[in-house]
C-alpha cells in the first residue's frame, strides 16, 4: 500500500441493532406482510393443496400422449382456477414444462409475471396436469448437508 | 457442466440455450437451493450473476399491489397503487443432482414486498455495494441483519474509482466485525466464485448443528438479544 486510499464517503449508517429500541415505522415485518395484499395470493408460498411453489422449485409436464382423446394440456371443462380460464398460458406453460423448469424460469421465458405464473401454476397442479417437485431439502433455511454440498460443488467450478 | 443437448428442441422457446441433462428426465428433479444477490441500482448485479451461470440471466417481473395504508412505503399513494420489481437470474448446475439459482434484485425498501418471498429458503445474501454510492445499500443491509438471513457485503470496485479497504468499508457500513467483507470485480469469474464460498462459509458457521457456535439462529445471540428480535 503506497497511498492511502481516502475513507468511503463518511455516510451515517445506523445498524439495525442500534434502531431497536426507537420506534420502527410499519412496526417489524409481521405488519409489513399483513398490509399488504398480493395480486394473487399463495399462502407462505403454498398452493391450496399444499405444493410449495418457490421461485427454484422445479416444475414439469410430460408430453399428452398423442390421439387419446383430450390429453392434459386440454383443461378439464366445468369450475376450475385460473388456469382452466386462461387458456394458451396455461398450455405455453405445459408446453415448456416438457423440460424440467423453476417456477422463475418459467415466468422468464414466457414473459410473464412472476406472480401470474405461479397461480397458474399452482392451478395446473392442484389440477395433477403439473407436477411440483419437492426442493430436494427440508423447507426453511438449508441444512449443514445440503450447505456443504453447494460448497464442494462450488470449489468444483 | 452438464450440457446435454443443443439441438433446438420444439419444446423450447425460441432463443433458448440447450437444456441441461438433467431437465430431459421428469422423472426426478436435482435438488434446488438459491442464493439473493441484492444492491442499488446499478451496483453489478447482473454482471455478478452473468459471470458464472450456465445461462445467460433471464429477467422476470413481480408486479405488485398494495392497497390500505402502505405503512412501510414511503411511495405509496392512498388506495392503491402498482409497483414492478425486475429481477435477472442466473443457474449453475453444481452437481447432476444439485442446482444453484441466483438471483439479483434491487435493493430499495419498496421492493422489500418481494423479498419477503425471494429469501424464502434462501442459503443467504451478498450485498453488493458500490464505495461511490455507499448508502445504496443500506436497505439490503437492513433487511438481511433484521432478518437473520446470514450475508456477505461484496464491493464491486470499479477501475479508475478510489479503491478502499475492507476495514473502512466495514466501519462506513456499521457491519459487525464477523460478517465477511469482499473487494471483487463483478466481471471476473474467480471473484465471483470466492464471494459464493465465503457466503456459503458464513451460512454454515451460523447454522444450527456445530457445538459452540452460539448462532443456531442465523443471528449471532448477543445481536438478537440485544434487539429483542425474534429470529424467523
Ligand atoms: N468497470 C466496471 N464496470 C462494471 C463492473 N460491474 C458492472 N459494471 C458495469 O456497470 C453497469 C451496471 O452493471 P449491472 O450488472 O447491469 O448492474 P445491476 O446492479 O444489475 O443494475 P440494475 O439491474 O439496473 O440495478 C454495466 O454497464 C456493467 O457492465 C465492474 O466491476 N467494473
Ligand atoms: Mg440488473
Amino acid at each position: 500500500m503506497t497511498t492511502a486510499a481516502p475513507a468511503p464517503p463518511a455516510t451515517a449508517r445506523v445498524p439495525a441493532q442500534a434502531r431497536a429500541a426507537a420506534p420502527r415505522r410499519g412496526g417489524g415485518p409481521a405488519v409489513r406482510r399483513s398490509a399488504r395484499v398480493r395480486p394473487y395470493s399463495l399462502t407462505g408460498g403454498r398452493t391450496r393443496f399444499g405444493h410449495v411453489l418457490l421461485v427454484e422449485t422445479f416444475v414439469g409436464a410430460p408430453a399428452a400422449p398423442r390421439a387419446a382423446g383430450p390429453g392434459p394440456d386440454v383443461p378439464a371443462p366445468g369450475p376450475g382456477g385460473l388456469a382452466s380460464r386462461v387458456l394458451p398460458e396455461a398450455r405455453a406453460i405445459l408446453g415448456l414444462c416438457r423440460r424440467l423448469r423453476s417456477v422463475a424460469e418459467v415466468a422468464a421465458l414466457l414473459k410473464m409475471p412472476l406472480g401470474v405464473v405461479r397461480v397458474l401454476i399452482a392451478d395446473l397442479a392442484d389440477q395433477g396436469r403439473i407436477r411440483v417437485y419437492g426442493s430436494g431439502h427440508t423447507p426453511g433455511r438449508p441444512d449443514r448437508a445440503l450447505l456443504e454440498r453447494v460448497l464442494s460443488g462450488l470449489r468444483r467450478l | 457442466m452438464d450440457y446435454a443437448d443443443s439441438d433446438p428442441s420444439p419444446d423450447a422457446p425460441a432463443g433458448e440455450e440447450g437444456a441441461a441433462s438433467w431437465q430431459t428426465d421428469l422423472s426426478r428433479a436435482p435438488a434446488a437451493t438459491k442464493i439473493v444477490i441484492a444492491g442499488g441500482f446499478g451496483v453489478g448485479k447482473t454482471t455478478f450473476v452473468g459471470s458464472v451461470s450456465e445461462i445467460t440471466p433471464l429477467r422476470t417481473e413481480a408486479v405488485m399491489t398494495s392497497a390500505g395504508e402502505g405503512v412501510d412505503d414511503p411511495d405509496a399513494v392512498p388506495g392503491k397503487a402498482t409497483t414492478t420489481v425486475a429481477m435477472d437470474f442466473g443457474r449453475i448446475t453444481l452437481d447432476a443432482d444439485l442446482v444453484l439459482y441466483l438471483f439479483g434484485t434491487p435493493g430499495q425498501k419498496r421492493f422489500w414486498f418481494m423479498w419477503d418471498d425471494l429469501v424464502r429458503g434462501a442459503i443467504g445474501a451478498v450485498v453488493m455495494v458500490d464505495t461511490r454510492r455507499l448508502a445504496d445499500c443500506f436497505p439490503a443491509l437492513d433487511y438481511f441483519e433484521s432478518g437473520g438471513l446470514p450475508y456477505v457485503v461484496a464491493v464491486n470496485h470499479f477501475e479508475g474509482t478510489p479503491r478502499h479497504e475492507a476495514g473502512a468499508v466495514r466501519e462506513a457500513l456499521a457491519l459487525a466485525p464477523d460478517v465477511p467483507v469482499l473487494i471483487m470485480d463483478a466481471r471476473r469469474r474467480v471473484g465471483v466464485v470466492e464471494t459464493l464460498l465465503t457466503l456459503v462459509g458464513r451460512a454454515l458457521d451460523v447454522s444450527p448443528g456445530v457445538p459452540g457456535v452460539p448462532g443456531a439462529t442465523g443471528v449471532p445471540a448477543a445481536r438478537g438479544a440485544a434487539r429483542g428480535v425474534n429470529p424467523a
